[in-house]
């Protein structure tokens, strides 16, 4: 019996002047995590398909006029990357600064730091008899189990991913509108509830400001009492079916307050239901 | 039974009655297929089976009501396959589209006010149609710069779309010129007749196709030095070849009739007054690249050229010149008109093909490129149909004589859309070299006050020239050295008296409200970059610290966007700034 063994191809690039291997088909981005360089990513998810929309990933790149999209462009060999160049710095610069100026990024962790990495003033655009256009939405809280603002949504199609063909397959959610008047929808706007919707909380899962929160995490901010300092997280099993999905449960004051999987995990790709995500309140005898 | 989820909402009988025919049209049933069929294709092919036929509902949908309802949305929902939600996604992308009850029954007047109809005083026809009760929507260039101001009727209640000036007589600036070669049979040939097509030389082209042989029909294209015509130059021997290689899968040709660029109308007196041109040359390109499926995506305020394309389509295929054997070629080729409705971004190929599918027009990134994965994922040839009208040509004489006309790196004629102050506006064609007062000395030299202010070359997405530039040798190679374009064939001159500040200050409006809000350089870009020159104009100065925000805008803009929306929101507006064509501060 002869043995079959597959061997990946690996191809070579340079990035910032260093050689760096990496497995045919796998992507700048992933180049440079293999290299050790940190690449800003916001529509980008390990368990999501590239959208390539953000655009603060962007790299230059050899024979390229333009910019490309770290995320989305396959690695190939003899590319030559460049990650920290004037004109990317630049570019990455003026889309934080840019998502800064038109959204509520108090609570987009990343993103302020990355704002600060890149010196970026979102203050510097309109001035007081000019103010600028925002993206201004009341808070959206249908139901007890998550809430949506939008003046915190940056568009970065995670949600609609989650929900759509990457992980849910309910098609609850799609962009409506054009351009800076885009805004994540059901249809004609129906309030969750009335919508197709399971619940499952993947979007919340994926979002990377705070625009999808769960309501439990959105009624302690309200109060001031929301501490991820003070927060432990304990990985289990669920408990409902035989299929295994992992749970990392957030407990603040002895209670959970948000119940998160891991990306990486092979049975969830930190994707949940609606029992594992939100059917913890028994836990507390509720 | 469908496993979609649909709110309580339900079509009334008319709105289903209009969608059913619309895609009856298509050749697609419109029930909702029994649960047992529809496992035989599951998951996505079942989802993209028949979404392709959403845009043809959504027009069927707001044409009989006047809007998209709930019950509407459910309904093409239910029939298509299409979650609801994706469904509104899609309805709200396009400007034709409402998804709110209208409050008015009657027919809609889109006024363009882009810089063309600016200049010749929109304000005017809008005043005039609300006087006689019309309902008016302000809206980007329609088409007619050549006719400007611009009115395009949108109809309710089942009454069709129409554009008022089409009624009026037409006559090309050119005709009787005996060197027009594009040009040729506008105004002489009947349109609506294939025999009057075949009585001045039509179908000569693709019989002579038919005897050379897809080998030899791109060995020509390739030969000719033919580039595209829709702005971005691309050499289509260079294309097809790379179509034509392609193998195992189904191929399309796709002609990108969605002229929006404004400033630009070439492609639809084109296709208003030699349809049959376009769809032989999309034959060849067929042919040559050996793909069966035809597809014409035009643009939704374009009635008449969309009328004849299709009269040009039906009277081809029952002639035998589409569809099986099609003109005995012994290749299957046949062709079908998609309309779109109303969104500049759809324009951009990759967009194009997004909205074909029932998608919303968002450009895709590249690569990968048309050539392998275009619409459906599949092998696509795209082009504009002035290039497809030089195929004719190329077929016919061969590509030395072709090569006779134009310069070495610019071989042929060129389209060009002449309108703003100029003597007699309308569409022109000169050789590639004829210089820029030559070809406005054509059209009949500077009107309004006579003196020349400045030249929009290529539209909103090219850049103005200054009247020093009078010399320039229209050619790929000297505008691009000159830092200017070609672009779609947009030349509009502007008089002394004309407002520059304003029209700077709409084309940059123009971009904010086209960007699909995809990529974040595009739209937020500019959104600030609007604000920004409104802000000068208010003030009547660009302070330095500003005029510097706005290349820093336009850097972003340039560097990182997907699309080339966003690749040229900001040239039109650096090279006014650069020409002085705007305020800016005095120097500190």
């Amino acid at each position: 019996m002869t043995e079959t063994t597959i061997t990946e191809t690996a191809v070579t690039l340079t990035i910032d002047g260093r050689p760096v291997e990496v497995a045919e088909g796998s992507t700048i981005h992933a180049a440079c995590v293999e290299a050790g360089i940190e690449t800003p990513t916001l529509c980008w998810a390990e368990n999501l398909t590239p959208v390539n929309v953000c655009r603060v990933c962007v790299v230059e790149l050899e024979g390229s006029r333009a910019l490309v999209p770290s995320c989305s462009r396959p690695a190939t060999e003899g590319m030559v990357v460049q990650t920290d160049t004037p004109r990317v710095r630049h570019s990455r610069r003026m889309v934080l600064e840019f998502l800064g100026s038109g959204v509520d990024l108090s609570q987009a962790d990343d993103l302020q730091r990355w704002m600060k990495a890149y010196g970026a003033d979102p203050d510097r655009y309109g001035d007081e008899d000019h103010p600028v256009e925002r993206v201004e939405e009341p808070v959206k809280v249908q139901d007890e189990l998550y809430i949506r603002d939008y003046s915190k949504c940056v568009l970065c199609y995670k949600c609609v991913e989650a929900c759509g063909d990457d992980a849910q397959h309910t098609f609850a959610i799609a962009v409506a509108g054009r351009g800076f008047d885009a805004r994540i929808s059901t249809e004609f706007d129906v309030a969750l509830p009335d919508s197709a919707c399971v619940y499952c909380g993947n979007c919340v899962g994926v979002c990377p400001t705070g625009a999808l929160q769960f309501k439990t995490e959105y009624d302690l901010r309200e109060v001031g009492e929301w501490r991820p300092e003070d927060q432990t997280v304990t990985r289990t099993v669920c408990s409902y079916c035989g299929v295994g999905c992992n749970l990392d449960l957030h407990v603040q004051d002895e209670r959970i307050v948000k119940v998160t999987s891991p990306s990486d995990h092979s049975v969830t790709s930190g994707h949940l239901c609606i029992k594992g995500r939100f059917g913890w309140q028994y836990v507390h005898g509720e | 039974m469908t496993d979609i989820y649909l709110g309580a909402d339900r079509a009334s009988d008319a709105e289903a009655a209009a969608v059913d025919e619309a895609l009856r049209e298509r050749g697609v049933d419109a029930v909702v297929q029994p649960e047992t069929e529809r496992l035989v294709t599951s998951g996505r092919a079942r989802r993209l089976a028949r979404r392709h036929c959403l845009l043809p509902a959504l027009h069927a949908l707001q044409n009989e009501a006047g809007w998209i309802s709930p019950g509407g949305i459910n309904y093409v929902a239910e029939v298509l396959d299409v979650p609801p939600a994706e469904a509104f996604g899609v309805a709200t992308f396009y400007d034709l589209f409402r998804t709110e009850p209208p409050d008015h029954d009657g027919d809609t007047f889109h006024v363009c006010v882009d810089a063309a109809c600016q200049i010749a005083g929109y304000d005017d026809l809008a005043a005039s149609v609300r006087a006689a009760g019309g309902h008016v929507h302000l809206g980007p260039c329609l088409g007619q710069c050549e006719r400007a101001p611009a009115l395009f009727v949108q109809g309710a209640g089942g009454r069709p779309d129409h554009v008022p000036a089409d009624a009026e007589p037409f006559e090309l600036p050119q005709a009787g010129d005996e060197s027009l070669r594009l040009l040729r049979r506008i105004g002489v040939a009947d349109p609506s007749s294939l025999e009057s097509y075949r009585a001045h030389g039509g179908y000569e082209a693709l019989r002579r196709a038919g005897e050379m042989g897809a080998g030899a029909v791109l060995e020509a294209v390739a030969a000719s030095g033919l580039s595209g015509r829709g702005g971005a130059a691309f050499p289509t021997g260079v294309k097809w070849r790379a179509v034509a290689a392609e193998g195992g899968r189904p191929k399309h040709v796709v002609a990108n009739c969605d002229e929006s660029e404004p400033g630009t109308f070439k492609d639809r007196i084109v296709m208003e007054r030699d349809p049959f041109a376009v769809i032989e040359a999309m034959s060849i390109a067929g042919l040559a690249t050996g793909a069966r499926n035809g597809w014409i995506y035009i643009r939704g305020e374009y009635p008449l050229a969309t009328a004849r394309l299709q009269g040009a389509i039906d009277a081809a295929r029952a002639a035998g010149l589409l569809g099986e054997d099609a003109a005995g070629t012994g290749h299957d080729f046949d062709i079908a008109v998609w309309r779109g409705a109303g969104a500049y971004i759809c324009g951009e190929e990759t967009a194009l093909f997004n909205s074909l599918e029932g998608f919303r027009g968002e450009p895709r990134n590249k690569p990968p490129f048309p050539t392998t994965h275009g619409l459906f994922g599949e092998p696509t040839a795209v082009n504009n149909p002035e290039t497809l009208l030089n195929v004719l040509d190329i077929v016919i004489e061969g590509p030395d004589a072709y090569r006779t006309r134009g310069t070495e790196r610019s071989p042929g004629t060129k389209l060009l859309c002449l309108s703003g102050k100029v003597g007699r506006p309308g569409l022109y064609e000169v050789p590639f070299g004829t210089t820029l007062g030559d070809l406005l000395e054509l059209a009949g030299g500077i009107a309004g006050n006579g003196e020349l202010q400045a030249v929009l070359m290529g539209g909103a997405a090219g850049s103005f020239v200054g009247p020093d530039s009078l010399g320039l040798p229209l050619t790929l190679e000297d505008t691009r050295a000159a830092g200017t374009t070609l672009g779609s064939g947009v030349v509009m001159a502007f008089d002394t008296s004309d407002d520059m500040t304003g029209v700077v200050v709409r084309i940059a409006e123009f971009f904010r409200d086209e960007s699909c809000g995809q990529c974040v350089p595009c739209r937020v870009g500019a959104v600030r970059q609007h604000e920004t020159l409104v802000q000068m104009q208010r003030r009547g100065s660009l302070s330095p610290a500003r005029r510097a925000l706005i290349g820093e805008m336009a850097e972003v803009m340039v560097d990182a966007s997907i699309c080339g929306l966003g690749h040229t929101a900001a040239s039109a507006v650096r090279s006014a700034l650069a020409l002085g064509l705007i305020r800016e501060a005095p120097s500190p």
